[in-house]
């Protein structure tokens, strides 16, 4: 087998320093009723690297590939370009085949990193503090109200209606096990969000009000009044944002008061993958908070002969030292995804993210004002940026997503899919352009688009 | 310390300044191919980029609604050769399992196949979105089938989870089914009883799902003590953890007697998985009795560590607890057609305990470890398993006449090899020990984990090593605690050819410098 290097003369050399006579003997301490005489029954044996590579190749061709039709996915998951030297750079076996940096000696590369990257994200959020990086934005999001009800030590958390629904999904179902309360809600279809109505929510004993920046809907507006009403009644803002390209265009989280930042890090450097691996975002904007934070936290130091090197650091928050009295059972979060984003980011850089932004936010425009031209379909959003919601008066989404997809066109996520029964919702689509959208795109979209509200019913 | 130990290692001759063997203080200070590289803030520029876009239109259209940046981000950029460089550097800082031996115990760095990596990033895998219709994604669905029986089959369970994204997540995910099959018979049970050797994320899982965590001792053999454990099962226990084969690297070979007791308790059996790579193959858990098992695709299965994640941690589970597993998850219609069932499918979800994560888990990490298992296929797991044991046993007996082995014998050892520092001298100590073998170029093994031996070093060498790579590890290894034994005090400054020398975390922790500032 090419993976095992062992020689049955090694094998049997080896058998005889231990002072057994088969590999077996060193099973003996299974029970007899849990042994097993040979391999498991009923399934394959090992097959060479040709045989498998075409039954996966086989597999990935039963899938509709984004990149091949025009695409206008997001909801939580946007399609941009990567550059080549991102992926070259995660290859390397000395990133990808290392293991979170115990021994910071010979880990110094993914340190540096992870401090690098921890100062990206904090700046990029407005916030002092980022993590090292959590598994992706839903968990990240349950982590941020956990976190605020150890702050406030208060138990209830707001949640805006126009948060995540899968992200409301992970919160409640956490919730229900710790006995946190959770006051969700449903987006209300308007143009603008129901900010007065989630002030409203806030009371004495809300620990945080959780809020999407830009929503689920797409919609963006200032959050000041949010932080503001918040922290009058002692509670902290955790502000979501799942599409990260977004903060080089309008103004950071951390700049309108938000307590806490959390999100999906997938735009940059990861790829849609299907969901997973993504890469959960952590930042506060108050230093103080930092020993309440969850995850892998990488600090500066000095080493034995006084040069600049880093550490995983504060680690008494962590299960590894404080047990059952952690901050977070969080124990690996996701390196190589974090490495990825950093790289990302390191091409863009102040400028380049700047002009992706600006130009996910003009074709975004342009594919609004194009759509809005259907007939029978209205644009939403006052304000977006690189995602908005179309209602396609009175006809499902969700059927005509499916119809699409027949005629070659990735059109969107309904808002159907995401809100399943909810009667207000149906008639909702949910378009997000990227950079990777072209002119052409679009007018298939807008061609197919109309074509499929006339045929369906 | 002047006189060359029983290794001929002379420390005197390394830690001369300016001397022959350290040779002059360079410029820059780069050794050769020892280089130094600044941080990504020192060296990029705000208006440099290594992605050629279009520059920004100050008039084009904007609907921002008045939220436009006013203010810099603060980020640098670099041109891609620059950014290459950066990475390529710092990459050289660091060790990974295509550089050597790293016998981390209980995190089973064993080879990462390159066959994964190419199958991952076929764009029919990576360039897929996870909300796209579910028949534009039927391949996808049928990766997460496929994987999911394989788990069952090599387990011995009727049902899995795939969706949580890493072995303390795959804990919650147990923990969260059992609390849940609870609640729906009204049973309200407090208390989950935790190993002293388990691992830390055991019982800090435990305690996120709002259980109160007790610990049972271990025997001097270093297995679970039944005798305890039997006595404190009661009315109010919902469920035991237990790591089998456990951190002492034994195999609790009363587990099923254990699992009766719990299961006549009215109580439930977590098995943390983390070390099924000891055992894929040869044993399966369901047989034991296990009701809940969380498995390490980036351990048993190869798929990467990455310098800390992603992982993936998939839940096997008992018939008892596969109807509260959490959404989503795939089935298959009598057509053929994979499909998801969701929030919406409201009888066909049944008592699901909610949504984990945003979408259906590590696909990633699914294509990598389908991947793996094919190549292997049942003969090769079988195989694995022997071949990590073998390995982990003849290190136990290369060494056990010079380094304290706590439990050598209790028996053959499983997948790792657990020391403990009982006969270092003059103040050495077991991070002695690792910061030595990082000189002699290996990644030191786990250190003062289990909690229950004093200066535990656990040493897991996988399968993917040869016997000469193994002989030359136990010939350093033996070299490094000669030194520890014989208390050279050399030793303590170790290690002294690594990037970095000995950092301060105290310093680290005290005052802490979490972001460049500048």
């Amino acid at each position: 087998m090419r993976y095992l290097p062992l020689t049955d003369t090694d094998r049997q050399a080896m058998l005889a320093k231990i002072g057994a006579a088969s590999v077996d003997d060193l099973f003996v301490d299974v029970p007899e009723v849990a042994r097993l005489d040979g391999p498991i029954h009923g399934l394959p044996m090992h097959a060479s690297e040709m045989a498998v590579e075409r039954h996966m190749k086989a597999l990935a061709a039963k899938n509709l590939v984004a990149g091949d039709v025009p695409f206008f996915l997001g909801a939580g998951a946007y399609r941009h370009h990567v550059p080549a030297s991102v992926d070259t750079i995660i290859q390397r076996g000395e990133f990808l085949t290392a293991y979170t940096p115990y021994q910071p000696e010979i880990a110094q590369g993914t340190l540096q990193v992870l401090f690098e990257f921890q100062t990206q994200v904090a700046r990029l959020y407005g916030c002092a503090v980022a993590n090292a990086s959590l598994y992706d934005g839903s968990t990240a999001c349950w982590e941020a109200v956990a976190m605020a009800t150890r702050v406030t030590r208060r138990k209830r958390a707001v949640l805006s209606g126009a948060l995540h629904p899968h992200y409301a999904q992970v919160v409640k179902t956490m919730a229900h096990f710790t006995g946190d309360e959770i006051a969700d809600a449903q987006p209300a279809i308007t143009p603008e969000p129901d900010l007065d109505g989630l002030i409203a929510r806030i009371d004495e004993d809300t620990a945080c009000v959780v809020v999407q920046y830009p929503d689920i809907l797409g919609r963006i507006s200032d959050l000041t009044p949010v932080a503001d009403a918040a922290h009058a009644k002692g509670a902290l803002l955790v502000v979501v944002n799942t599409e990260p390209v977004a903060l080089g265009a309008i103004r950071s989280p951390g700049e309108m008061g938000a307590d806490i930042v959390v999100g999906e890090g997938q735009s940059l450097g990861v790829g849609l993958q299907f969901g997973g691996p993504y890469l959960g975002l952590f930042a506060v904007r108050d230093p103080k908070h930092v020993r309440q934070m969850p995850g892998r936290l990488c600090g500066e130091t000095v080493d034995a002969e006084g040069k600049r090197g880093f550490v995983l650091t504060l680690s008494t928050r962590e299960q590894h030292i404080r047990r059952e009295k952690a901050t977070s059972n969080i124990c690996t979060n996701s390196g190589l995804c974090a490495l990825a984003f950093s790289v990302h980011m390191t091409l863009l850089g102040e400028r380049g993210l700047r002009e992706l932004a600006a130009e996910n936010h003009r074709l975004a425009c342009l594919a609004a004002d194009r759509l809005a031209q259907v007939p029978g379909v209205e644009v939403l959003n006052t304000a977006f940026f690189n995602e908005f919601t179309l209602l396609l008066g009175g006809k499902p989404a969700r059927q005509i997503v499916r119809d699409l997809a027949d005629r070659g066109v990735l059109g969107g996520v309904s808002l159907g899919r995401l809100y399943p029964g909810v009667k207000a919702l149906e008639h909702a689509l949910l378009v997000a352009v990227t950079e990777t959208t072209t002119e052409e795109d679009i007018e298939a979209l807008a061609r197919e688009l109309e074509a499929s509200i006339k045929e369906t019913v | 310390m002047n006189a060359p130990n029983q290794s001929g290692w002379k420390p005197e001759m390394q830690v001369a300044e300016n001397g022959f063997m350290s040779g002059p203080v360079t410029t820059t200070g780069n050794r050769a191919l020892m280089l130094e590289e600044p941080l990504l803030f020192e060296i990029g520029r705000a208006d440099v980029t290594g992605v050629d876009l279009p520059p920004v239109d100050a008039n084009a259209p904007s609907r921002l609604g008045g939220l436009a940046r006013s203010e810099a981000i603060g980020l640098v950029g670099l041109t891609e050769p620059e950014t290459v460089r950066h990475y390529t550097r710092l990459s050289r800082q660091n060790y990974g399992i295509d550089l050597g031996f790293f016998p981390l115990g209980s995190c089973t760095m064993k080879h990462n196949p390159r066959l994964n990596e190419k199958v991952a990033r076929l764009p029919g895998f990576a360039d897929i979105h996870p909300l796209a219709p579910q028949n534009a994604v039927q391949g996808a669905l049928e990766v997460i089938s496929q994987l999911g029986e394989w788990l069952c089959k090599l387990t011995g369970m009727p049902a899995v989870a795939m969706s949580p994204k890493a072995g303390a997540h795959g804990e919650l995910c147990g923990i969260l089914a059992i609390r849940a099959a609870h609640e729906a018979r009204g049973d309200a049970r407090e208390v989950v009883l935790v190993p002293e050797s388990a691992h830390g994320t055991n019982p800090a899982t435990a305690a996120f799902a709002n259980y109160r965590v007790e610990d049972i001792p271990a025997t001097p053999e270093g297995r679970v003590d039944v005798a305890a454990l039997k006595a404190r099962l009661g009315p109010d226990v919902a469920a035991v953890m237990i790591t089998n084969p456990n951190t002492c690297g034994l195999f609790e070979k009363d587990f099923r007697e254990i699992a009766d007791a719990v299961h006549a308790a009215g109580g439930y059996v977590y098995c943390d998985g983390a070390n099924f790579n000891a055992i894929v193959g040869k044993v399966r858990p369901g047989d034991l009795g296990v009701d809940a098992m969380h498995i390490n695709l980036h351990k048993t299965f190869s798929t990467p560590h990455g310098g800390g994640g992603p992982g993936s941690g998939p839940v096997v589970l008992s018939e008892a607890l596969a109807p509260f597993a959490p959404l989503p998850f795939v089935r298959k219609d009598e057509g053929g057609t994979f499909y998801l069932v969701e929030e919406e499918n409201r009888e066909e979800r049944g008592p699901s305990f909610g949504r984990m994560t945003a979408f259906h888990g590590q696909m990633g990490m699914f294509t990598r470890a389908l991947t793996y298992i094919l190549s292997h296929g049942a003969d090769g797991l079988k195989q694995v398993a022997e071949d990590a044991v073998l390995n982990a046993n003849y290190i136990l007996r290369s060494m056990e006449d010079i380094l304290h082995a706590p439990f050598g014998a209790s028996g053959p050892c499983m997948h790792e090899a657990l020391f403990g520092d009982k006969d270092f001298t003059n103040g050495l100590s077991t991070l002695d020990v690792a910061k030595g073998l990082i000189d002699e170029g290996y990644h030191p093994m786990t250190v003062y984990f289990p909690l229950v031996v004093h200066g535990a070093m656990l040493v897991e060498p996988t399968e993917t090593e040869s016997k000469a790579a193994i002989d030359q590890f136990i010939t350093a290894f033996r070299a490094v605690v000669e030194r520890a034994l014989a208390g050279d005090e050399a030793l303590k400054q170790a290690p002294y050819y690594s990037p970095r020398r000995r950092l301060d975390e105290t310093a680290a922790a005290r005052k802490p410098k979490l972001a460049y500032e500048g």
